[in-house]
């Protein structure tokens, strides 16, 4: 490799002026630059920005599935899908859960997640193994999780068991409005958090041991590096992290889905964005109001994103 | 041999830590291990909260691959997934090839285009590719549960900072030789990819066997469904039959455990060195 390496640097430089050949290869070039690519353009634009566009106009527009017209003759309602989702009491309810899924998820596995990182990146024996261990349920299907939640939680399920030995009361933990919702935040937590946990590792492996080091010698306490140089040097990484976890929360949609089996009870308490969105456009066939559902999604993602930035400075890791 | 002449000093610091750490570790593993121990108990034994190993059967999963479509379900997902994975891994791997290493008009309008279009949420585009799918007659088909899903945002930036961080020597020696660029590609960057792409392959593959929102809507009958779908109808409908349910479980989840099992050690790797930082 190294001999080769000598060889191809050594012909570029008797070579200064490009001749015919070389002129042949840059050619040769734009044409395979395109052709590398063009499977991916191909797909996109028929798949992603294609349907971007239309999304964007049918969110204007008042348009059924079952309609005899096509979309492009459907009616123009100008921002009327925007105002009617909006007011709508289920969108509300699903937004206020959403949010409030996001305001208990995000923080909590990520918190669990750093503590797990310094724990499998510190001199406990086995690391590899516990490592592997937390990463396992990110491999699971959020069906799966669902399905497994709700036969540990159900009314004699293993956890009702559990917290009945210390004389706690026993629910039907999926379907009280008051519990559903954490419960699919726990299975969020729980099925997440080795995922966040590996990307923290890979941040926490990047900070110079000479750093601790020096620490250590000035007489600073374990909490005061970690507070003082950990975290201002992982602070990429949190970003990273949050926008993610953020970002993962309000699309929220499988274990809702499974739970309620598609209608967001008990009471609308497990109704998220994304289910609104499904429900409205997929069941009811409103799909003007579902791609304003989703235009509102992706302006919330977006909004949410900037904020994160702003907060973190412009030190991100993507 | 060194312990012997040393004492060996645990403080009670060390040992909180082991607790935690296999504290973590049982509510990491728990959940599925109770589900599948639950998985072999016949139905009379499945409410009880303890094991009685005697009893323990095969009979809910034979029970479920020949009453239930499960054996289907299995096809469809396996079959689903190879075509979507494989296809990702080339056409990802190609685009992010392209974008490291050739030049080529545009090439900087396309990187920002993927860069914009990797913060849309893919439900955007919900419906307008379901109506689009429709037109073209592609719902409950194998290819519109595939050939959507043949390429994928993050992966393309994956391979392309990958590419980057190769040396280009070896590619340069070989274009003056007169190799062309598919046999460069595939003789000399894939093979140095290979990190990377086992990476990319356990998270396209479990991604895809895992999905649920886009087959349950694009597969409406069961002989399309793949296994989550499967699932999600079968317990919809059977749900206190909690032993069959479980198997089902497990045989959703015993493909990606074992994929990720037998690619773990270059996966943490790849996905903490090459993947998400630049």
């Amino acid at each position: 490799m190294k001999r080769l390496q000598s060889v191809s640097v050594n012909t570029l430089k008797t070579k200064p002026k490009k001749s015919n050949s070389m002129k042949g290869l840059a050619r040769r070039e734009k044409i395979d630059g395109w052709l590398f690519i063009a499977p991916f353009i191909i797909l996109c634009l028929v798949f992603f920005v294609g349907p971007l566009l239309i999304a964007f106009m049918l969110s204007f527009k008042e348009y059924s599935f079952l309609d005899s017209n096509s979309m492009f003759q459907a009616k123009w309602v100008g921002i009327q899908n925007y105002i009617s989702v909006f007011k709508n009491h289920t969108f509300q309810r699903a937004l206020l859960n959403t949010t409030r899924y996001s305001l208990f998820v995000v923080p909590i596995q990520l918190v669990i997640a750093l503590c797990l990182a310094l724990l499998v990146n510190g001199s406990i024996k086995g690391k590899s193994f516990f490592r592997t261990v937390y990463y396992i349920p990110t491999q699971t299907s959020a069906v799966a999780v669902a399905v497994v939640f709700m036969f540990l939680f159900k009314k004699d399920g293993l956890f009702n068991k559990f917290i009945s030995l210390f004389g706690l009361p026993t629910y039907n933990f999926l379907s009280e409005p008051a519990f559903a919702l954490p419960v699919i935040m726990l299975m969020a937590i729980w099925s997440s958090v080795g995922l966040y946990m590996v990307i923290f590792l890979a941040g926490l492996q990047d900070v110079p041991d000479s750093l601790y080091e020096a620490a250590n010698i000035d007489g600073a306490s374990k909490w005061q590096s970690f507070r003082f140089i950990t975290i201002p040097l992982i602070k990429p990484t949190i970003f990273l992290n949050v926008v993610v976890s953020l970002i993962g929360c309000f699309q929220v949609y499988d274990q809702a889905y499974v739970v309620s089996q598609g209608n967001g009870g008990p009471l609308d308490s497990t109704m998220t964005v994304v289910l609104f969105l499904t429900r409205t456009g997929f069941r009811e066939f409103k799909m003007g109001e579902a791609s304003a559902t989703a235009f509102i999604l992706f302006a919330i993602i977006f909004i949410l994103t900037l904020i994160q930035r702003k907060f973190f400075g412009e030190e991100t890791a993507m | 041999m060194k312990n012997t002449n040393k004492i060996k000093y645990i403080s009670t610091g060390r040992i909180f830590l082991y607790v935690v750490a296999i504290f973590y570790a049982i509510i990491s593993l728990g959940p599925f291990t109770w589900t599948f121990i639950t998985s072999f108990k016949p139905a009379a034994e499945t409410a009880k909260m303890t094991i009685d190993f005697s009893k323990l059967t095969f009979g809910n999963y034979t029970y479920i691959w020949t009453k239930f479509p499960f054996l289907r379900w299995t096809f469809n997902s396996i079959f689903v997934a190879l075509i979507v994975t494989g296809g990702n891994m080339l056409i990802n791997s190609m685009a992010g090839y392209s974008l490291a290493r050739l030049n080529f008009p545009g090439k900087k309008a396309v990187f920002i285009l993927i860069l914009a279009m990797m913060m849309v949420p893919g439900q955007v585009v919900m419906v307008p590719t379901y109506i689009l799918l429709t037109k073209l007659g592609w719902v409950d088909t194998y290819k519109g549960l595939t050939i959507p899903f043949l390429y994928s945002l993050f992966n393309i930036f994956l391979m392309r900072q990958f590419f980057l961080s190769l040396p280009k020597s070896l590619e340069e020696a070989a274009l003056i030789d007169g190799m062309g660029r598919f046999r460069i590609f595939f003789k000399i960057a894939v093979p140095l990819a290979l990190p990377a792409l086992s990476t990319q392959f356990i998270l396209t593959f479990s991604g895809n066997w895992n999905s649920f929102l886009w087959p349950s809507l694009l597969a409406s009958t069961s002989e399309h469904f793949t296994l989550p779908v499967g699932l999600n109808s079968f317990y919809g409908q059977y749900y206190s039959l909690w032993n069959q349910v479980t198997a089902g479980v497990i045989i959703l989840t015993i493909p990606t455990l074992i994929i990720f099992l037998l690619f773990q050690k270059n996966f943490i790797k790849g996905i903490s060195t090459s993947g998400l930082k630049e």
